[in-house]
């Protein structure tokens, strides 16, 4: 799909170029990152794909066809671009920084329309809300969130994106990420990733590309680069507790048995039910759930101390949750931060609850990785 | 009370000078703006431009009004042409440098993915950098226009009318009233502008 070819890029001031003779050729509908501390010349290359520079030597091939010899305005537009300052024009509605290629391209206004709905809607922003609104009315996931919508309006089989989810808070930034996955779950897109995070890196890559003073380090599965570190730069980069890293690589919704009978109770059960569920729960605690099974909070023996003679009654609050969608490191992460040793799974796009998750199961993993 | 007996008994007058004084403010800063704003927009893409033509601007700025109505006077001649001319090369400075300076604060980042969604060159100026900078290229108008409204009373010198005459025919026939009248009047112009392009300037911008 694409094909970059011995590139390289001198800037003038500099001793050394910034990309150096780099090879790499990514498949279609592969998610390649590029990562590597600053300077390594991961943003330079991504901006030679779509000519924002031009290479000095080598070339950059896109179904075979010379990069260098297609027209500039017609090979951006069909590469979505993404960058860290997502770049949103402040002076213009949601809707019409969305449209902004189409428009470009001349599509009438109906069609414009409707595809604005759609990715408002793909995003998880209701288009009759932010249609409307100009960006500095955004909290900046949203806005991440429209940057991305505005890179795939014309619905271009390649996405070029510069450490898209960075500006963001780390919990915003988990949620992106896994939206993000999600949403090219259902697309056949090819996509060249920047990051200077290599968590971020394993747990969007289908491959990674290493880069080092503008040169190839190493180039492999994110599963490969944790078992076997080209040389010593990849592996402090990859860093010591790869055991860990490995959680970035592991979905919730992989290793869950969907038990979610075993531990919840609907709300209208009484203390009886209660108790036996108790019992058998590995966890010591009962997720109570509505008639749509969604979560309402939990249930444990302190809470049968309590008043009340349903569920529905005795509940008490709970905070933390993860999706389904998320990796075993952001639920890690929440059962850290809650102190619990376990955390209840929900289904992302539904919200019923699904399974929990415990510490125990997280170890297992590691074990046999 | 003299001034207003004065500015009665003239009405007719006082009135047609008011418009011609008017008339030309606007010829003259509307092509100030068309050229400024151009040269604006050509010396942010060629950068090296920038400094000879800010530097000539702010020149032809400093030369006192009288002194570039008579160096005009031998190549335009008497009338209404020579006084547009040496307003416009006033207002010149306040319009190039605001262009200039309000698309060069832009946001780069914008920019860039702008461009690389592949908008064509001219599109990016006229629906993200102009848009973008009008505030600040309004505020240059607005300046340059007020500026202009007091030196468009000397421009009656070069026989270009307007409320000049009312000032200079006032100084040579002694008669303070007349002066006084010009004086308001011209003033009453330099507020009207401010206020109101004061307005537009408010009226489109974007709070962002």
């Amino acid at each position: 799909m694409i094909k970059i070819e011995n590139l390289t890029k001198h800037f003038p001031g500099l001793d050394r170029p910034a990309v150096n003779k780099l090879s790499l050729e990514i498949n279609e509908g592969e998610v390649c990152v590029l990562v590597g501390p600053s300077g390594c010349g991961k943003t330079t290359t991504m901006k030679m794909i779509n000519r924002l520079h031009e290479p000095d030597e080598g070339e950059v091939y896109l179904n075979g066809k010379r990069a260098s010899e297609m027209n500039q305005i017609d090979l951006r537009r069909g590469i979505g671009y993404v960058i860290q300052e997502i770049g949103l024009f402040p002076h213009m509605t949601i809707k019409e920084n969305i449209a902004t290629v189409p428009r470009e391209l001349g599509w009438d206004r109906e069609r414009i329309n409707k595809r604005v709905r759609e990715l408002l809607d793909l995003m998880g922003l209701d288009p009759e809300i932010y249609s409307d609104r100009r960006p500095a009315a955004l909290s900046g996931g949203q806005r991440q969130r429209v940057g991305v919508a505005r890179a795939l309006a014309a619905d271009p089989p390649v996405m070029l994106m510069d450490e898209p989810f960075a500006a963001v808070d780390p919990i915003t930034r988990a949620r992106l990420q896994n939206e993000f996955l999600r949403i090219l779950d259902k697309m056949d897109k090819t996509i060249i990733f920047v990051t200077h995070d290599i968590n971020e890196a394993i747990k969007m890559g289908d491959k990674i590309a290493v880069l080092r003073e503008g040169e190839l380090v190493q180039h492999s599965t994110p599963e490969e680069l944790l078992d076997a570190p080209a040389n010593e730069f990849v592996a402090q980069l990859v860093g010591r507790n790869r055991s860990i890293k490995r959680l970035h690589l592991i979905r919730v919704e992989d290793i869950i048995e969907e038990d979610a009978d075993k531990y919840s109770v609907a709300a209208e059960s009484g203390r009886k039910e209660i108790k036996d569920k108790l019992s058998e729960s590995k966890v010591g605690a009962l997720m109570v759930t509505d008639e749509q099974g969604c979560l309402l909070g939990r249930v444990d023996e302190q809470s049968l101390k309590k008043e009340g003679e349903t569920a529905g009654e005795l509940v008490d609050e709970i905070h933390d949750q993860v999706t389904a969608d998320s990796t075993l490191n952001d639920s890690l992460s929440v059962m850290l931060e809650s102190g619990e040793g376990y955390v209840p799974v929900v289904d992302e796009e539904k919200g019923f609850f699904r399974d929990i998750i415990t510490l125990q199961d997280l170890l297992q993993e590691v074990r046999q990785g | 009370m003299e001034v207003i007996g004065y500015m009665i008994h003239r009405s007719e007058m006082v009135q047609r000078l008011f418009l011609e004084h008017l008339w030309l403010i606007v010829v003259s800063v509307g092509i100030a703006i068309l050229v400024g704003v151009f040269l604006g927009v050509l010396i942010s893409y060629f950068k090296f431009l920038a400094s000879p033509v800010l530097t000539i601007c702010q020149v032809l700025m400093t030369v006192p009004s009288i002194a570039m109505l008579g160096l005009l006077l031998p190549f335009f001649g008497i009338g209404f042409q020579t006084g547009v001319i040496a307003l416009i090369l006033y207002s010149l400075l306040p319009i190039v440098r605001n262009t200039y300076s309000g698309i060069a604060e832009i946001d780069q980042a914008i920019i860039e993915s702008a461009r690389g969604m592949g908008m064509k060159d001219y599109r990016i100026l006229f629906r993200v950098k102009l848009p973008l900078a009008f505030p600040v290229i309004m505020a240059g108008i607005r300046t340059a226009t007020v500026m202009v409204v007091g030196i468009g009373a000397i421009a009656a010198y070069v026989g270009a009318g307007g409320l000049g005459e009312l000032i200079f025919n006032g100084i040579s026939r002694t008669n303070p009233p007349m002066i006084i009248t010009g004086a308001i009047f011209v003033s009453i112009i330099a507020v009207a502008f401010d206020l109101l392009l004061g307005w537009a300037e408010r009226a489109k911008t974007i709070k962002y």
